[in-house]
């Protein structure tokens, strides 16, 4: 390009001879420089907006070709669209460890109108009332008639009523699928089941949610459609549970008890094969928390697992296990328990005078305070609070029901010696019967710890070792002969050689200090003893019975019994032959009483 | 002589309106303009009952609204077809100034109606989205800018235009809104590019966009989510993107039949995202084809008219308004059929929408008035020897 000086001297001087304006030029100049750019840039443009032009049509072409490719090939769920919504897939269902059904789903359906669909508004609001009783017939009538253009009537129907609407025949009442969770077993195991309601609803389907219990713990599995035919199956024995629950009930009546809860443990897997706490719930009629009052008072709340108690002498024989572990002591070891048994401005008294001393042995069957407080002073505290930290009394069991996590124990703030001493009988630490439970399946099973779960588990789930075996062998002597010479003397069922320990714990005041005639009382009791298997762990709460002309709080006269029962009612029922024990082999010396 | 021989159309002044605007309009672009209208409304009758009868509302509630603002856009569009480029021009800087003042108040006055961003104005009877008027006039001024810094000691129009954009995006992420936000940052680049962008310069910008995207990947979860659904190869047959390209399966080459469809039934954006999808299903792959084929016949006439075009604001102007309108439509059926990640967008004049479809009115009526014949100095060409 030849740049022409935008002031040509030669024109300019030329312009000026002339007498015209020079500037012209210049601005001839500048004119034609501009065009030139112009062009330039147009050139430039053209050949950009080409560009431009062949990315849209190459792009429009992919978007064409892709839905081109996309529209001829096969649905890879043709269902999905082709059905319209589909209902919330199925819950999968839950079963026993036999695989009886616990809990299920059953299709109901709910009951909606379109006011502006109907023929007689009047007649159908007559029509529903005549079905459902409960429905307010001038509310309906108003709802029908006015501006509404969708009304719930029932979120739940019966097949029946659900016939009986269609029968007043107006096409403004509408019915949508509802499928609904069902227990057929009622109240059984009500607390483990916990309950579910309706998440999300509309009209073509709701969604089923758990709210409390497994149903909660496992919402996630149970919703995935992916599990539908794999039922979750718990550890739970139906039979077992039914069994359990009719004695603990009948045993609540009789034992004039506010409150009761009992636990079946399998001690080597930690199975829970029946849990009950009374009072109970329907968990197909779910009842609403309660706003006020004791929430540990309601149906709602799961004593064996939520509730923490001060559970009492049942607590001894950790003590006495732990110190035979530590071989500070044999069974035969004489313990001096003169008492009262001075602390500070504390004292530890026994229930009665046992006398000036007692071996290990006798402090367990006769159930000396002051004895174990000995013990738990040799042990120290420091070991004592690792023990009870290894067999998990410290911590929310880890039971996989949602309520679990509530049950936290409660520790003493500052752990001192008078604590060590207190908590070896029991009181000072607060636990579930679900942690007792755990704890006397180690001594059951030989030393192993194991962890309360409600799922089925295919042969032992030994945790870590807590104590020897010989120890907790030695521990199983002490318990069998609680009941055949100590406090448990109720507890014997003929045939399953039954051993436990006693536990009455008086209860503590909300503001301090203890009730002088309300009392937990719990029996914590294995069998056979020779070669435990099961675990039973019964508290009542607050029981009382008038026998022998006197009022009798004492767990020996008011859960042994109750325990008894029970063991003589499902241990049939898990398989155990009622047999002799083996002579000599296993320790056991039936002493005449 | 000359004119009459290499067909030429003067600008006879003092000629009437009508006449003069129906003679030098682009009729084809507009007739397709009007096609879509169309179809949007058909589609409108299957999309939107279902969601009149989620909110309680007669079934054809959304076709009435559409067709009352489809009514309004249309007039829009029609009248600011007939207006001059230098008409045009200072109407859209005025508009871009209130715009943009409405969009820097939206924190104070307006509202997210529950979906988490701030981007509308509620009226009652209708909402507005300002940034949706933004657009078109934002495009006007920055080609503004861009031309002026083309004259012989014009001001950096370059730099002020890209200021004012970088403002823009900067605030459209803050609502958040990162589709309008990458609209707007695409409708300047390409106006930039036609405006004779440096090479290397496009180059450096196309890799700040991908580390942009990554910054928006890695910190905000909104975009991030969108982007791992698409990414991932496993298509969740419950999510938005599964409903839509199931819908379009569904449909094949001829569809399901009209009101047969039932992906309107599951996707709450069937009436704006996906109509696409919709359209797909009851009429099949027919309709889409005849959609894409209106949005690129609208974007080769007027890129065709543009080229020609030698005024450079009227030539840049055009261009980015043509170039929003057709990405906007290419993002939107490429989420569809998940060639691009989710990404809100609607179907301009297809998708239901007040505002999108009044301001794509007044858009798309700017981009006939720049497109409309004028002479064009072809004589002066000639005379040059140019072309």
């Amino acid at each position: 390009m030849i740049r022409i000086p935008l002031r040509p001297l030669a024109r300019i001087l030329k312009a000026r001879d002339m007498g015209e304006n020079p500037d012209a030029i210049e601005n001839e100049n500048i004119r034609r420089r501009h065009v030139e750019m112009e062009d330039r840039a147009r050139t430039r443009a053209e050949g950009r907006i080409l560009v431009l032009g062949a990315f849209f049509i190459c792009a429009f072409t992919l978007v064409g070709g892709r839905m081109g490719m996309l529209a001829t090939s096969m649905a890879a769920e043709p269902l999905a669209s082709a059905t319209g919504t589909t209902i919330v897939s199925q819950r999968v269902d839950i079963v026993d460890r036999k695989g009886r059904i616990l809990a299920t789903n059953f299709d109901t359906h709910s009951l909606y109108a379109q006011p502006p669909l109907m023929v007689d508004p009047v007649a159908a609001a007559k029509g529903l009332v005549a079905v459902f009783p409960d429905l307010d017939e001038a509310r309906l009538i108003k709802d029908f008639t006015g501006k509404r253009k969708f009304v719930w009537v029932k979120k739940r129907i019966s097949p029946e009523q659900k016939q009986m609407v269609h029968d007043i025949g107006d096409p403004g009442l509408l019915f949508g699928p509802r499928e609904m969770r069902l227990y057929p077993n009622g109240r059984l195991a009500a607390h483990i089941m916990g309950g579910a309601s309706f998440g999300k609803e509309g009209v073509h389907a709701a969604e089923v949610i758990g709210v409390a219990g497994v149903e909660k713990q496992f919402d996630g599995y149970l919703r995935d459609p992916a599990n539908g035919d794999k039922p979750l199956q718990l550890s739970l024995d139906l039979t077992v549970q039914a069994a359990t629950e009719r004695v603990l009930f009948g045993g609540m009546k009789l034992m004039n008890a506010k409150g009761a809860t009992a636990v079946v443990m399998n001690v080597h897997t930690g199975e829970v094969l029946a849990s009950v706490s009374l009072p109970d719930f329907d968990p197909n009629d779910r009842p609403r928390a309660p706003t006020e009052g004791d929430p540990s008072d309601s149906p709602l709340f799961n004593r064996a697992v939520q509730g923490v108690y001060e559970l009492g002498s049942v607590f001894k024989i950790f003590t006495a296990a732990q110190a035979l572990d530590l071989g500070l002591v044999n069974p035969e070891t004489i313990i001096n328990i003169r008492g009262p048994l001075r602390w500070g401005k504390f004292s530890i008294k026994d229930y009665k005078y046992y006398g000036p001393e007692l071996s290990v042995t006798e402090i367990i069957v006769k159930s000396s305070n002051i004895g174990t407080a000995r013990l738990a002073l040799q042990i120290g505290t420091k070991r004592q609070k690792a023990f009870m930290n290894d067999m998990g009394m410290l911590d929310p069991t880890p039971f996989e029901i949602v309520e679990a996590a509530g049950g936290k124990p409660l520790l003493p703030k500052n752990w001192s010696e008078l604590s060590t001493m207190t908590i070896s009988y029991g009181h000072g630490l607060s636990t579930s019967p679900m942690h007792l439970a755990a704890g006397y399946s180690a001594i059951a099973n030989g030393g192993h710890y194991v962890s309360p779960t409600i799922l089925k588990q295919n042969g032992p789930q030994y945790g870590p070792r807590l104590m020897s075996a010989q120890a907790a062998a030695q521990a199983r002597v002490m318990l069998r002969k609680v009941v055949t010479e100590g406090t448990a003397s109720f507890g014997e069922v003929p045939g399953y050689h039954v051993g436990g320990k006693t536990g009455s714990a008086d209860k503590p005041k909300p503001r301090g200090g203890y009730y002088d005639n309300k009392v937990i009382s719990t029996f914590a009791a294995i069998f056979p003893a020779h070669d435990p298997k099961y675990v039973v762990v019964v508290t009542l709460d607050e029981a009382s019975v008038f026998t022998y002309g006197e009022e009798r709080r004492t767990a020996g006269w008011t859960a042994v019994p109750v325990a008894a029962e029970m063991i003589t009612r499902i241990a049939p029922l898990l398989g155990l032959r009622p047999s002799g024990a083996p002579q000599g082999s296993s320790g056991i010396v039936l002493t005449s009483q | 002589m000359t004119e009459m021989v290499h067909g030429a159309i003067p600008d006879r002044g003092g000629d009437p309106i009508l006449p003069k605007w129906w003679r030098t309009l682009d009729k084809w672009s507009m007739t397709f303009v009007l096609a879509l209208f169309a179809i949007g409304l058909l589609l409108g009758l299957a999309a939107s009952p279902p969601l009149a009868a989620r909110n309680g509302f007669d079934p054809f509630h959304y076709v009435e609204r559409q067709a009352v603002f489809g009514g309004a856009a249309l007039v829009a569009m029609l009248l600011t077809s007939m207006m001059s480029p230098t008409l045009v021009r200072r109407l859209a800087v005025l508009g871009f100034v209130v715009a943009f003042v409405a969009m820097a108040l939206l924190p104070f006055f307006g509202t997210d109606f529950g979906k988490g961003a701030m981007r509308w104005y509620s009226l009652g009877f209708a909402s507005v989205q300002p940034s949706e008027f933004l657009k078109p006039g934002f495009v006007v001024v920055a080609a503004w800018m861009l031309a002026a810094s083309q004259q012989i000691n014009g001001p950096p129009g370059t730099l002020w235009s890209f200021i004012l954009c970088t403002v823009i995006v900067a605030m459209l992420i803050l609502q958040p809104d990162f589709g309008q936000a990458a609209l707007v940052l695409f409708g300047w680049g390409v106006m930039y590019f036609i405006a004779g962008a440096p090479m290397l310069l496009l180059v450096l910008m196309a890799g700040l966009v991908v580390f942009g995207g990554t910054l928006a990947y890695s910190n905000s979860e909104h975009f991030a989510r969108r982007i791992d659904g698409f990414l991932s190869a496993e298509l969740d047959p419950t999510t938005q993107l599964g409903y839509a390209t199931n819908a379009i399966r569904e449909g094949g080459l001829f569809g399901v039949g009209v009101g047969e469809g039932q992906v309107k039934w599951s996707l709450p954006d069937a009436h704006t995202d996906f109509i696409v999808a919709v359209a797909a299903e009851e009429y099949g792959l027919v309709l889409v084809l005849i959609i894409i084929a209106l949005y690129a016949g609208i974007l080769v006439r007027s890129l065709y008219r543009l080229m020609r075009e030698r005024d450079p604001f009227i030539r840049l102007a055009g261009i980015g308004l043509v170039a929003m309108f057709g990405v906007q439509a290419m993002i939107n059926m490429g989420v569809a059929v998940r060639l691009l990640p989710a990404k809100g967008m609607t179907l301009p004049f297809v998708s239901y929408g007040g505002s999108s479809l009044i301001a794509g009115g007044i858009a798309i009526g700017m981009l006939l008035a720049f497109t409309r014949a004028r002479p064009q100095g072809e004589i002066g060409d000639l005379l040059r020897g140019r072309r």
